[in-house]
């Protein structure tokens, strides 16, 4: 098993029995090993059901889908599935068994050996950021942040070469969320998986994706590229609609204030009158600190507090017109 | 029919003066025909039960998994073992003895003793298997699980609570009922209570019996929900 999959999506189509439109139209797209894809649009769009073609929880009516050129028709549908990592908004975590049990699911059905499953639970719980004694616990006992993260850690179990991940953590509130996402992008820097995210919300889209696809009602592929092209380039005015109004602010968020090119400081910019930004924060985040302090330009710092050069309003709006 | 005749208490008199002069409640008696009458009807009792209910089981369980799988049987089972359980018990008992190949035996007995079983448990254990979350569900088969292991994994020990709530009231209805079996075949703790009904003096046997009816229906529940219990450690933890 490799540590990630190429996913093809080629000419892919679903009709349901007795229904007369598509709920997929011709859906075509690759996903390089070891991204993250988000697949987004609204409600209704056919995002959930182009994930769950993948793992045969649906049957495509026409076209084909393939892990690293291979089909996925000729699978057999469970063994195709403990191969692919699979978490849901609910989690669906096993009320009956505890985390160690629920996250030694995959691995027990593929008959690994016991001291390893003991191991692989070990590891994985360090891995969520989770306490080692949380094995023991039932799911009924903890909060739905710890939830969602031993769902991913259930997902993982069996080191699949892909993961699907369905509104994973649309269920919980904005600060976890957040903490979550920024987990699973740190988490997905060690592990590098291919991983088919589907989400309603285009800010987590811009934020997880290395790629998006846009899909529209009808299952049409309405866009795939790139946070930065969506934002830059939407290929027409659905995406522009649905990227929203403030997709310039969307694409500062981006950008690190360490990647613009910094104007070179002057003995003449007053250090105490000006704010001082951190170097790793988003742009976006500066242009509101420039806002709030009154000022056209601030000073950026790096980590150990050494000033790296002058950031201005006038740079950041360049910015946008020349991408870095 | 043999073990029937052990338990036709002797009443007649004897050296029991509580009794030859029908005080009302005579502890002496129960003491004394403790091994000859009382014990053996409770055993005979535990028998009649165990049996209906395990068979009772069986049967409810098999169409329980039966209707899970496929919808359209749920209508039909329903019916049918609704009918049965809502045909008086006398009546029950009375239209099976007519069946020529049935007598009064106690095959007849746990045919109707079973019969009252089959709405409980089919309901019960169905709506456990039903029970299951949808995401549950979702996920195990997400994870590659099969049907058959999704129902003995995921299903069958998450339904062990509504499935236990059945067997429970199953047995104390049984528990119950077996005592009007006695009408048909003379075992059981009915017995002693047919023979005081018929004696219209002597009340002793009829409080005793009917009293350990009543403890036997309450240990069993208790050890159901024991069992219970034990089999579902999950069930109690709550969040911390």
């Amino acid at each position: 098993m490799s540590s990630a999959a190429t996913v093809e999506f080629a000419h892919v189509a679903k009709r349901y029995p007795g229904r007369e439109e598509y709920a997929i139209r011709d859906l075509s797209f690759t996903v390089p090993a070891g991204e993250v894809c988000v697949l987004v649009g609204p409600s209704g769009c056919g995002k959930t059901t182009a994930m769950r073609l993948v793992n045969r929880m649906i049957e495509l009516t026409s076209g084909d889908i393939l892990l690293d050129g291979q089909s996925i028709l000729g699978r057999d549908e469970a063994q195709l599935r403990r191969e692919i990592g699979y978490a849901i908004q609910q989690v669906g975590l096993f009320p009956h068994v505890n985390v160690g049990d629920n996250i030694a699911t995959v691995p027990r059905l593929l008959g690994w050996d016991k001291p390893r499953i003991r191991a692989r639970i070990e590891e994985l719980l360090e891995l969520v950021g989770l306490e080692p004694e949380m094995r023991r616990r039932y799911p009924a006992q903890l909060s739905g942040g710890q939830r969602q993260r031993v769902g991913v850690a259930r997902a993982l179990a069996a080191d699949p070469p892909l993961m699907l991940m369905d509104e994973p953590f649309g269920a919980i509130d904005p600060i976890t969320r957040a903490r979550l996402q920024d987990e699973f992008l740190r988490l997905q820097t060690e592990i590098r998986k291919t991983v088919l995210f589907v989400t309603h919300d285009i800010d987590e889209a811009i934020k997880m994706g290395d790629r998006i696809a846009v899909l529209r009602h009808g299952g049409e592929l309405a866009q795939f590229a790139t946070p930065g092209e969506l934002l830059m380039h939407p290929a027409d005015e659905f995406v522009e609609q649905f990227v929203g109004a403030d997709r310039a602010l969307k694409r500062l968020a981006l950008t690190r204030v360490r990647d613009l090119e910094l104007r070179v400081l002057m003995s003449e910019h007053d250090r105490n009158g000006h704010v001082r930004i951190a170097a790793d924060e988003s742009v976006r985040d500066a242009l509101a600190k420039l806002l709030q302090s009154g000022r056209q330009e601030g000073i950026v710092v790096d980590a150990d507090g050494s000033e790296r050069g002058v950031i201005s309003i006038d740079l950041i709006s360049r910015s946008l017109e020349n991408p870095a | 029919m043999i073990i029937a005749q052990t338990v036709i208490p002797n009443f007649g008199g004897g050296p029991n003066s509580c009794v030859r002069e029908n005080r009302g409640f005579c502890l002496s008696w129960v003491q004394d025909n403790w091994n000859s009458v009382l014990w053996p009807a409770v055993r005979q009792h535990i028998e009649l039960t165990a049996i209906a209910v395990v068979i009772g089981f069986v049967i409810a369980f098999g169409l329980a998994l039966l209707a899970h799988r496929r919808r359209g049987f749920e209508t039909p089972i329903t019916v049918s073992t609704g009918v049965l359980y809502t045909i008086p018990s006398l009546a029950l008992f009375q239209i099976l003895v007519g069946f020529s190949f049935l007598g009064l035996n106690r095959l007849t007995v746990e045919i109707a003793l079973v019969s009252y079983t089959l709405l409980i448990l089919f309901r019960n254990t169905l709506e456990g298997l039903r029970g299951v979350p949808a995401e549950v569900r979702e996920a195990a088969l997400g994870m590659g699980l099969t049907r058959r292991q999704i129902l003995t994994r995921v299903e069958l020990p998450l339904a062990l609570p509504a499935i236990v709530a059945g067997l429970r009231i199953a047995t104390v209805t049984v528990i119950s009922l077996a005592t009007v079996a006695a009408f048909i075949d003379d075992e059981g703790l009915g017995s002693p209570i047919f023979r005081a009904i018929q004696s219209n003096v002597f009340k002793t046997e009829l409080f005793a019996a009917g009293g350990l009816a009543v403890i036997l229906a309450l240990l069993a529940d208790a050890a159901l929900v024991l069992a219970q219990r034990l089999v579902t450690p999950w069930a109690r933890r709550q969040r911390a």
